[in-house]
């Protein structure tokens, strides 16, 4: 009998991303790219390979450093009839044309009265844990968190990746969509053919009794180990993977809190005015008898990112901070 | 006069002149009056810019404005029944009262807007320009923007990009030699602070008399033929006057005693009116256009102020395209 676990069962999440933007242009002659680096070279954490040798010059468009245009420019062409996925390298430099997020993309619609649509996408690499050090490291999703009329999506899985990429282009709204870096080698499950995820629909990725463990991206795999070990001891954790967090799916979490009665989120981003601060603040005003202990945010420190690995573990979420919070919630 | 501009053609440029003129001043006076609120950047002395481009232009073009921008609404069709009603807060204003004075659009006019964050809306003309390139349209984008837009990135940023990609775009400055209180010159490191910019880039560029409804249009007409000829972008610096201050509370006693005086020599409409009588229209008839223009004026104004105020339930409405505000599931 043949071996039927080929290498083509798992694909990476650095190809994910190219194969779910290859699906949407395939499908869509409106969708065009636009970044640094991202035709001929497939970016530079190769997350566009073989875009430009599919679809060409016209469809994948070469960029000067300049964010502002690109995003800017993205802006323009989604105005005017087309769907426009726009790299931004590093999410770090999100704040080159934090203008366009902040200001002009998420309020155009509402500010004209809805007369015009912005359907773009904004992708960018996010995250830390491979010691690029304070300016290339930083988890950003908390920044565009701030600002209303962003959808922001973050995948944990490869096909999450392409599923997610799905429904960002289809949408008639902009989307910032976060890849994590320190998931690009990844691998899991490939999508299947016409995956798409829909956003606001958390997933519960490990089914437990005793502790919610709500995670985005990097900390989902961190927060399925830590299950893991805790199952180990006792102790039965309940993983979700929001997915999205804007539109954030709080039914879900409040649906895990009422079956554990704790909860423990887990976020890369800074503690101070970091997502997870939103998640607890709902709980704490719509499920606060559902609770048994207080909660607790496993988050980024209040610092900047330090270069060295040792330094970095310090300051950033990883398994054995989960599980000790959960031990302590766990006697409480 | 050229070839193209008929005296005609010029008498109805004239009243769409006229018309603005005359809805900057209800703006101003209904603020003085307390029924506008918020803050206004009036664009009198700028009314030739704005026509002159619509004219050389064709309808589906792009415009995108800044937030002194009322004009730019005006000559792209918004009417200043519903200019005034946005700016006095109404349930029919243009963008519905939740954009303002600074934020006038007439999106299916082509005019995709006025932003208030200087620069900003460079690069997105571009990205309109880039669009219609892809979509192989030949329609040309617009992006009208003050002399202090040149000293902030954006304008470097698109302008570069818009050579490097040889897009239909024209950028359009309006010279008025003011950055909000500070003269243009003592912060700028050329004497014209767009068109000396353009050649670094490899774009052509033309100073413009912007007072001189004709001369703009003609230039316009010039540069929009390159672009739709696929001969890339161009900036026009079009020098003009703005007859108010920055803004509402800016009463402009910075400027040189006589400055505005002789400007207003140069007003626009009087450039216009001059070149009618040249052409051979009648006084009788230049005064019946601007008539006209002030009916439709005064007609706005009691419109606007007769309309309901904004509905409250449009505070939740329109974040997302399916008309809605949920951030959550």
């Amino acid at each position: 009998m043949a071996d039927v676990t080929t290498a083509q069962d798992v694909v990476t999440y650095r190809e994910s991303v190219a194969e779910g933007i290859a699906r949407e242009m395939r499908r869509d002659p409106t969708v065009v790219c636009l970044g640094e680096d991202i035709g001929a070279a497939g970016g530079v954490f190769k997350t566009t390979v073989g875009l430009f040798d599919e679809f060409g010059p016209e469809r994948v468009w070469d960029t000067p450093i300049s964010e502002q245009a690109i995003v800017g420019a993205a802006m323009g062409a989604a105005m005017t009839g087309m769907r426009p996925v726009a790299e931004i390298m590093f999410s770090d430099f999100l704040a080159c044309c934090w203008d366009y997020l902040a200001n002009e993309i998420p309020k155009v619609r509402y500010m004209t009265g809805g007369q015009v649509t912005v359907p773009l996408v904004i992708r960018t690499a996010n995250g830390g844990g491979l010691g690029f050090g304070a300016q290339h490291s930083q988890s950003v999703e908390n920044w565009a968190l701030t600002v209303p009329g962003l959808k922001i999506a973050a995948p944990s899985t490869p096909a999450d990746v392409v599923g997610l990429m799905a429904s960002a282009v289809r949408s008639d709204d902009p989307v910032v969509f976060f890849e994590h870096k320190g998931l690009f080698a990844s691998k899991g499950a490939p999508a299947p053919d016409g995956h798409v995820v829909p956003f606001g629909e958390a997933a519960v990725l490990r089914q437990g009794t005793d502790v919610t463990l709500v995670a985005l991206a990097s900390t989902v795999p961190m927060a399925l180990t830590a299950a893991d070990r805790l199952a180990a001891e006792g102790v039965e954790a309940e993983v979700l993977d929001l997915r999205c967090l804007i539109p954030l799916d709080v039914t879900a979490v409040l649906r895990s809190v009422e079956r554990t009665s704790r909860l423990v989120v887990v976020e890369e981003n800074p503690y101070q005015g970091g997502w997870g601060a939103t998640v607890v603040s709902v709980v704490a005003d719509e499920g606060f008898e559902l609770l048994d202990a207080p909660v607790k945010r496993v988050a980024g420190a209040n610092v900047p990112l330090p270069f060295a690995d040792a330094l970095e573990d310090q300051v950033i979420p990883t398994v054995d901070k989960v599980v000790d919070t959960v031990r302590s919630l766990a006697t409480y | 006069m050229t070839d193209t501009t008929t005296a005609t053609d010029l008498l109805a440029l004239h009243e769409t002149m006229a018309v603005i003129r005359r809805t900057e001043k209800a703006a101003h006076d209904l603020f003085m009056s307390g029924l506008v609120k918020g803050t206004t950047h009036l664009a009198a002395g700028h009314e030739a810019v704005a026509v002159g481009t619509r004219s050389a232009l064709k309808d589906g073009d792009y415009a995108f404005a800044t937030y002194r921008g009322h004009h730019h609404a005006i000559a792209w069709g918004a009417t200043p029944e519903e200019c005034l009603a946005e700016l006095m807060q109404r349930s029919t204003g243009l963008n519905k009262a939740k954009g303002g004075s600074m934020h006038l659009t007439k999106a299916d006019a082509g005019m995709l807007g006025s932003y208030a964050i200087v620069g900003a809306h460079l690069p997105m003309a571009v990205g309109a320009a880039w669009s219609a390139r892809l979509r192989k349209t030949d329609q040309v984008a617009v992006a009208f923007f003050g002399d202090g837009a040149t000293n902030i990135g954006a304008f470097h940023e698109a302008l570069n990009l818009a050579a490097v990609w040889k897009l239909p775009v024209l950028f359009v400055c309006e010279n008025n030699f003011y950055m909000e209180y500070t003269p243009i010159g003592s912060v700028t490191g050329v004497g014209n602070p767009a068109a000396d910019r353009a050649p670094s880039y490899g774009i052509p560029a033309e100073i413009v008399d912007g007072n001189d409804v004709v001369a703009v249009r003609d230039a316009v007409a010039r540069a929009a033929g390159r672009a739709r000829a696929g001969d890339g972008p161009t900036v026009l610096e079009a020098q003009t006057y703005r007859h108010y201050g920055h803004s509402r509370t800016d009463p402009a006693k910075y400027r040189p005693d006589g400055e505005l005086e002789r400007w207003l020599e140069r007003d626009p409409l009087t450039v216009s009116a001059g070149r009618l009588r040249e052409a051979g229209t009648s006084d009788d008839d230049i005064k019946a256009a601007e008539d006209r223009a002030a009916a439709v004026v005064d007609q706005a104004i009691a419109a606007a102020r007769a309309a309901p105020q904004a509905d409250l339930s449009e505070a939740f409405t329109d974040v997302w395209a399916d008309g809605g505000a949920a951030w959550r599931t």
